[in-house]
């Protein structure tokens, strides 16, 4: 079996995870870091897709509820849509403020130890 | 005065200013970081604007609102699912890729497998994907160039086809990724202002009642369909539906399966697009990556905001709907023209000209983004990789990422020209359909499942293809059908019966294959996983994981 690297990039390997990884990975922060990401994102992503099936098959399938007028012509189709598009920018403006606080610092520490264990560059 | 002149005269200026931008930025070119990433120098706003400007495609600004005047609010469909789409690139793929990638798809997902035989699938569904959404793109250009500068003829279309081709092989091989960057940052704002003015102007006019405005629409709605009933001799029945949902969609089980189909491929695909994906390479850190998917949210979503008042507009304000054209591509220019002053008036000759232009710009910066990626893909992948084995220069293998430019984009002319009567919608779905299909599933697995390995990759990425593009040969979009790439015989009964006159050979009912597809894609993907074990790619995936979430060892900006 034949193993390429990328060339130049720890061409020296062909077998293994390289210096510095492996500790990182079994470090108690690192398992904290990888579920922190996992419980912030998830329930979003879960949440984002759930609400945008839950559009997709009322503007398929219950034409009448979406076409009754609520405000002149503005009727519930719109108002669904439009708030998929509120709920796009609630969601991602969310998840990037509790990214900053909860994932960045802890990512950020953990690349500091990597790069001064290893010798980083 | 003269809406043509004026129509040449700032196409003109749209490129002289992009070939300068190319110059400048050509002196940058060096390395392959440069060429292929843009020395991954970009802030996050830079980045935004750019996958902005890489994003809103012709299909965006000129077929979203068609179909919204036309159609009314299933068009409205399309901006939801374009716009809802980046969510999945926002959480699951935008930062991580950052870190474990390079420049194109296959360094991401061959991270842990074994090489060749990853990087060839990869680089294949890159190419692909990228030729798909080219013609689209050009067959568009030529339509719209030739209908706005009153050039319908065959030789008309192919020299508009064959300059755009020019340039955009121009911008890409000498402007690398920092010169299509920059075409890119410009495009998006020409195209937010030049929509901005137009929706203002529209707003305007309804005294900024846009329920007003939908109610107009709406009536002119239903005075064409009551006219083209008359003229074909039909009963005068109900008008279709207009300011709710299902009057494209919703007529039989059939379509409205198909509504559902397309609705899939539209959130799935952007994150699998190779164009897209590889704008996160060109920012220094995940951080970064981030807020320039959060840039290109909030520009996205505003755009697509406006297109409602755009197509409304159109729909609104337009008497003649026969100009916008079959699909409504015409909606925007000629709402433009209308704000203006209308046909005949300084002001509708001077907004016309204007948005012509807008949407030309926007032409060339989509199409310089997908032919840099794919050319990318053939000399980083195919060629460096798989043929050289990883020995060979970085020289030459810029050399060769040019030479590709310029073939992949003479493959892009020569199928323009030939497809350039041909329905044009099919293209971009088929370009999404892929990437979700094919893209998507490789992506997030290689991401998140430890187990996963080079069959799984191979499996995921050729099965979602060859699904896709089957269904894809066997569908309405290719024959069967008056509007067909074979199309049937011009007495059949109906546009989508052909009652076995001409070609029809369409068992598959659904002009969008996603509903089947994607999920085939995500089965191939396990199905072969699942066969063999692969080691090192579990072992790997150590490496992996902690280059994803922390950012060790993953690319650094080039210095200058």
């Amino acid at each position: 079996m034949t193993q390429l690297d990328e060339p130049g990039r720890h061409a020296a390997r062909s077998e293994g995870v390289p210096d510095g990884y492996q500790e990182i990975y079994d470090s108690p922060e690192f398992a904290e870091l990888r579920s922190r990401f996992r419980r912030l994102v998830i329930p979003l992503v879960v949440g984002f897709l759930a609400w945008y099936t839950l559009y997709v098959f009322t503007a398929t399938y219950a034409h009448n509820f979406m076409k009754h007028e609520v405000w002149g012509h503005i009727n519930r189709g719109l108002i669904f849509g439009l708030l998929e598009f509120a709920s796009t920018f609630g969601i991602a403006y969310l998840y990037s403020v509790r990214a900053e606080k909860e994932i960045d610092p802890l990512a950020a520490e953990l690349l500091e130890r990597f790069n001064s264990r290893a010798g980083g560059e | 005065m003269n809406s043509d002149h004026l129509s040449i005269a700032l196409f003109s200026v749209v490129v002289a200013i992009t070939l300068y931008i190319t110059y400048m930025a050509s002196r940058y070119n060096k390395t392959t970081a440069d060429f292929y990433a843009g020395g991954r120098g970009f802030s996050g706003l830079q980045n935004g604007l750019a996958i902005s400007g890489d994003y809103m495609s012709a299909a965006s600004f000129l077929g979203i609102s068609g179909l919204i005047a036309l159609s009314g609010y299933d068009g409205f469909l399309y901006s939801i699912g374009f716009l809802v789409a980046w969510l999945v690139a926002l959480l699951l793929t935008a930062e991580l890729l950052r870190n474990s990638g390079r420049f194109t798809m296959a360094d991401a997902v061959a991270f842990r497998m074994r090489q060749r035989p990853v990087r060839t699938a990869a680089a294949t569904s890159t190419i692909i994907v990228s030729i798909f959404y080219l013609l689209a793109q050009m067959v568009g250009a030529g339509i719209l160039v030739g209908l706005l500068i009153h050039a319908e003829s065959s030789a008309a279309k192919n020299w508009t086809i064959l300059a755009v081709g020019a340039l955009m092989i121009l911008y890409v091989t000498v402007g690398g990724m920092r010169g299509t960057t920059y075409v890119q940052i410009v495009k998006a704002v020409l195209l937010m202002s030049g929509t901005i003015l137009i929706v203002f102007l529209a707003l305007n006019k309804f005294n900024w009642n846009f329920s007003h405005m939908m109610g107009q629409a709406s009536d002119n709605s239903a005075k064409a369909a009551a006219a083209a009933k008359a003229a074909a001799h039909k009963p005068p029945g109900p008008a279709p539906e207009y300011l709710g949902p299902g009057g494209k969609y919703g007529l039989t089980g059939t379509t409205k399966l198909d509504f559902i189909s397309l609705a899939l491929a539209l959130v799935l695909g952007t994150a699998g697009l190779p164009h897209i994906l590889t704008r996160f390479y060109t920012v220094p850190t995940a951080k970064v990556a981030r807020k320039s998917v959060l840039w290109a949210i909030g520009i996205i979503g505003s755009f697509y905001l406006m297109t409602l008042v755009l197509g409304f507009g159109a729909g609104a304000l337009v008497k003649d709907r026969k100009a916008m054209g079959a699909g409504g591509n015409l909606a925007s220019p000629l709402l433009a023209e209308e704000v203006g002053g209308g046909k005949g008036s300084n002001g509708g000759a001077i907004l016309l000209a204007l948005i012509a232009a807008v949407a030309f710009a926007t032409i060339l910066a989509v199409v310089a983004g997908l032919t840099l990626t794919s050319s990318a893909s053939f000399a980083h992948d195919l060629y460096a990789n798989v043929i050289k084995k990883g020995e060979c220069s970085e020289a030459e293998e810029l050399k060769v990422a040019r030479i590709a430019a310029v073939v992949i984009g003479a493959i892009a002319i020569v199928l323009s020209m030939a497809a350039k009567n041909q329905n044009i919608a099919f293209l971009v779905a088929l370009a999404f359909a892929v990437a979700a299909s094919a893209n998507l599933p490789t992506i997030l697995y290689s991401l998140y499942w430890r187990r996963f390995n080079t069959r799984g990759a191979v499996w995921s990425i050729y099965g979602g293809l060859i699904t896709c593009i089957g269904l894809i040969i066997f569908s309405p979009n290719v024959s069967g059908t008056r509007t067909a790439l074979f199309k049937c015989s011009a007495n059949a009964a109906t546009p989508t019966v052909c009652n076995g006159g001409g070609h029809d050979w369409a068992w598959f009912h659904l002009t969008n294959p996603g509903i089947i597809s994607i999920p085939a894609g995500f089965l191939f993907g396990i199905i072969g996983t699942l066969m063999v074990r692969e080691p090192r790619a579990e072992e790997k995936f150590v490496e992996l994981e902690v280059r994803a979430l922390t950012g060790a060892g993953a690319e650094k900006a080039t210095v200058h």
